[in-house]
């Protein structure tokens, strides 16, 4: 029974890996919200299967936290905020999108490389998927990286938490619940004042283009 | 009892505040929240010093001499700068830079910030030293954009998202610390508890532990303002208000740097090797080189300063780096005399740039001849942080390259040549504003010079004797790190 479970566990894994290839590649930045919701729901997904077929408690709050979190509450704030921001649908890369699917292809095989030794540590049924959550951080970030936008920016930040946890449940069974509501509510927390600072920003400059952000720096 | 009051009290003033802040005695409630909190923390730290390490509530809190003293440093701090602001501030506003409600922003994120600083400081759980970190950098966030101008919001965008995404490293060392803990601990045993895994250190796995402590040290390295993590910190403190520069410079720099020592205490036990000295060793010296030549560079005055406090936190990490108890005794009175040196010259900054209007150098000439309490503050501030005898920080920055030049010996030539530079490049900037001609208008109200002077009287006294009983405490705590 639990083999089933471990290669649902893997399925799921592979479509987060998917989802984040096709953040990586999504040009319109409604679509990139509801890819990070996918993202999300995967997530929440994967970590009440680890909670059935281990039966760790606390990782059921786990889920519920990512499900109310991440699925319904900062999808819902990014949509709120790009509708009264007025966002353009377009978003430029600084480079294009083919030269970044290939370096995060260099990326995923340097993240399973670093993971083997310490997965074949690993005791628990995911052990296989630290790799997967290892790669989904790097390419979260190299998301960050390539784009010029302050909101994009920020769906990769969030992205990586995304793969942050992902790492925690498959090789830790997550990690103890204080530690967990901290981190949500300080993920939270700093969506809300990312929301003021975008106005902010908007204000000052008419565009969310960070681009715009370079005036700092040593001559 | 008297450690719950010492981190509800910046808590409820917090709160508090961010109801009042806007009233025209905010101020003054402000200093006295911080004042509560540093009585909270003397009865602690006499409690802590009578009776040895303590844990409280269940063990999620610790509280050992390594960190009570900065406890206490961090509340002694935080008032001094509370007097500080309440004219600064108060001036900011008659200027037109700010308007109530941002002032009663800044009141209440500025206690909030004291909360997760000491919550940082005193929490024994490494995830929650994780997520107290990141509290402080989001209370910060809106700190540094507080003017709201274009370079400010820049700053804070930048700050916001360099150290977001450095301590998200930190979070992937501490999942891999977890990782390797609940082997040994199990899922219940409280895996993360720093005691617990103090306790056990010997017997973690140590490729996971190596792994773990390079993510831990980036991440939490990126907050300390190690080179080339640095690039938000000169930007954060050059826009910011200046009291914020000082709490950022003075007290989050030595946090960040505290919490990397708690987990290279966890690494040296698990590897057996010299890894994480080492690593903290190239990132120190390599902080230190490049602040020093980057120095001579500067036009802000408060980016000077702010570089200047890159280099001595890589002074410390180099210290600490190379441990065992001289160095790590060096380390813990250097942490101690820069953050005291370093708030005072932000104090004495701040007012000068209100004098002159503008933080350019090449502006502000003659602080003596108009105000001389704030010219004679900077200069002693100056030469106090650059490491004139017989102020601490001569003492603290000489033990350290004395054993340099034992145990390291490669490295003291570094550290002397970047010592030169940041002297030379500091003085003969700092020496113009002080001295010459000006003709400058008084500020509206009276500038708060107390808390420079008692910071320098402070400094000057660490240099020439350090009281027993202050001496064995860092002994003890300097023991502990090995």
């Amino acid at each position: 029974m639990s083999s089933y479970y471990g290669q649902i566990i893997n399925l799921l894994a592979a479509v987060l890996l998917l989802l984040s290839f096709a953040m990586l590649g999504q040009r319109r930045i409604l679509s990139l919200i509801n890819l990070f919701m996918a993202q999300g729901a995967v997530l929440c997904a994967s970590t009440a299967i680890v909670a059935l077929t281990t039966g760790q408690k606390h990782l059921y709050w786990s889920a519920l936290i990512t499900l109310v979190l991440k699925v319904l509450l900062l999808p819902a704030i990014l949509h709120r905020l790009i509708r009264r921001l007025n966002v353009k649908w377009d978003i430029e890369t600084l480079i294009n999108i083919p030269t970044t699917m290939l370096i995060g292809i260099v990326l995923v095989i340097f993240s399973f490389n670093l993971a083997l030794p310490i997965s074949e540590l690993a005791g628990t049924v995911t052990r296989s998927t630290l790799g997967i959550a290892m790669a989904a951080v790097m390419l979260a970030f190299l998301m960050m990286i390539t784009r010029s936008k302050a909101v994009p920016q920020v769906i990769g930040f969030l992205s990586m938490e995304n793969g942050l946890f992902f790492a925690a449940t498959s090789a830790t069974y997550g990690m103890p619940m204080v530690v967990e509501l901290g981190i949500a509510l300080d993920v939270l927390v700093g969506m809300v004042i990312l929301g003021v600072f975008f106005f902010q920003i908007r204000e000052q400059f008419d565009s969310l283009d960070i681009r715009n952000l370079e005036q700092l720096k040593e001559d | 009892m008297e450690f719950f009051i010492l981190l509800g009290i910046p808590l409820l003033g917090g709160l508090v505040l961010a109801l009042t802040g806007h009233t025209r005695r905010a101020a003054e409630y402000n200093a006295i929240f911080s004042l509560l909190t540093l009585i909270a923390a003397g009865v602690l730290t006499t409690h802590i010093v009578n009776r040895g390490p303590q844990l409280f509530f269940q063990e999620q809190f610790f509280v050992d001499p390594l960190n009570v003293f900065l406890v206490a440093l961090t509340a002694l701090v935080g008032f001094t700068t509370s007097l500080f602001s309440r004219p600064y501030m108060r001036i900011e506003h008659d200027h037109g830079r700010l308007t109530v409600g941002r002032l009663r922003l800044y009141h209440s994120m500025f206690q909030m910030f004291m909360f997760t600083m000491l919550l940082a400081l005193t929490t024994n759980n490494m995830g929650i030293l994780w997520v107290a970190m990141e509290a402080a950098t989001l209370t910060t966030v809106l700190l540094v954009s507080l003017y709201r101008t274009t370079a400010s919001l820049e700053a804070a965008w930048k700050y916001f998202i360099l150290c977001g995404v450095g301590i998200a490293q930190a979070l992937f060392g501490t999942i891999l610390l977890y990782f390797a803990a609940e082997k040994v601990l199990g899922h219940e045993g409280g895996a993360l508890l720093w005691t617990h895994l103090n306790a056990v250190k010997g017997t973690l796995e140590p490729t996971v532990m190596s792994l773990a402590f390079v993510f831990l040290l980036v991440g939490y390295g990126t907050k300390v303002g190690l080179v080339p993590l640095h690039n938000w910190l000169p930007d954060a403190h050059a826009e910011g208000p200046t009291p914020v520069s000082a709490v950022l410079s003075g007290l989050l720099l030595n946090v960040a740097l505290y919490a990397v020592v708690r987990c290279k205490v966890l690494a040296d036990g698990a590897l057996h090797s010299n890894l994480a000295g080492l690593l903290m060793m190239g990132f120190g010296l390599l902080s230190v080189v490049v602040a020093a030549l980057f120095l001579s560079r500067q036009k802000d005055i408060k980016r000077m300063f702010a570089y200047s406090s890159i280099e001595h936190m890589g002074i410390v990490t180099f210290a600490f780096g190379m441990g065992g108890p001289v160095a790590s005794f060096a380390g813990l009175l250097h942490m101690t005399v820069h953050s005291l040196t370093k708030s005072a010259i932000f104090f004495a900054v701040g007012h000068a740039t209100q004098k002159s209007g503008t933080q350019l150098m090449e502006h502000i000439r003659g602080l003596l001849k108009i105000s001389p309490t704030i010219g004679w503050g900077l200069m002693l501030g100056t030469l106090a942080i650059l490491g004139m005898p017989p102020f601490g920080v001569f003492a603290s920055e000489f033990l350290i390259l004395t054993t340099a030049m034992k145990q390291q010996p490669w490295a003291t030539p570094f550290l002397l040549a970047a010592l030169g530079v940041a002297f030379a490049a500091i003085f003969g900037k700092v020496q113009p504003m002080v001295f010459g001609e000006s003709n400058l208008p008084t500020l509206p109200h009276r500038p708060a010079m107390l808390p420079v002077f008692v910071h320098l009287a402070l400094v000057l006294m660490l240099g020439l004797w350090i009281p027993p009983y202050l001496a064995g405490w860092y002994q003890q705590a300097a023991r502990f790190i090995g």
